[in-house]
């Protein structure tokens, strides 16, 4: 399956890129998943972010959220707004 | 009412609090978050997730209207470069009494700190920059609410 990833913030500064639409191999199933697919991949600093926060379809989401097809998922640090 | 707006124009506090004092009720309580001179912070530049942040801010005034009478609530937060100063956020509540609109009106800024995808990046005095980094305190102070 194909997702869309975005990252935001320092997390996007730190990987030099705004997002990235990937193929995932079969098992893939969860954003945890996902992470751990993108680290292998080379995105070291997915697995070294403090308190790494994620939205699946713009919805905040925990690490076991599963995927499907076609979701836009987006990693970024704590939300430091207000 | 809910008036919800992302903008990187200046907030005029008079102008949208005056939405909220045209309703018929007796009561209009606010909240102004301003760019703070921490530690030589002369500027800051915020960042969001467009799409996502206003509808976490639509949440935000569902959930509020939800549980308090409000008769109108505005959320309104600035993105882009901002000085040292200038509002970064104006949440605003308008209810009959007083009660419900200082209540509602701290839940939404508390929930907006830690609920909606804004980032702050500081420029400061001698022309290092860098992001914010989320305080503990804003967590706890979101999660009295959860009661």
């Amino acid at each position: 399956m194909s997702v869309k990833i975005l990252y935001f913030a320092g997390l996007k500064e730190a990987l030099g890129l705004p997002g990235e639409t990937v193929e995932l191999p079969a098992g893939v199933a969860t954003v945890g998943g996902l992470r751990d697919w993108l680290v292998g991949q080379g995105r070291d600093k997915l697995a070294t972010a403090k308190n790494l926060r994620c939205a699946v379809n713009q919805d905040m989401a925990k690490l076991d959220a599963t995927i499907k097809d076609g979701d836009e998922i987006a990693f970024f640090p704590p939300v430091t707004g207000g | 009412m809910k008036y919800i707006r992302i903008q990187t124009d200046a907030i005029d506090t008079g102008v949208e609090l005056a939405r909220l004092e045209s309703l018929p009720g007796g009561a209009v309580a606010s909240f102004t978050g301003l760019v703070r001179d921490d530690n030589g912070v002369v500027a800051l530049e915020l960042e969001h997730f467009p799409g996502m942040t206003e509808a976490a801010l639509a949440d935000l005034a569902d959930t509020a209207c939800a549980r308090w009478p409000l008769l109108g609530v505005v959320l309104i937060h600035r993105v882009g470069p901002m000085r040292l100063g200038e509002r970064i956020v104006l949440v605003g509540t308008a209810s009959q009494h007083r009660a419900a609109a200082l209540e509602a009106c701290a839940f939404l800024i508390d929930r907006l700190k830690t609920d909606a995808p804004f980032w702050k990046r500081a420029h400061f005095a001698n022309g290092q920059s860098g992001w914010v980094e989320a305080k503990e305190s804003d967590d706890q102070a979101a999660a009295i609410w959860d009661k």
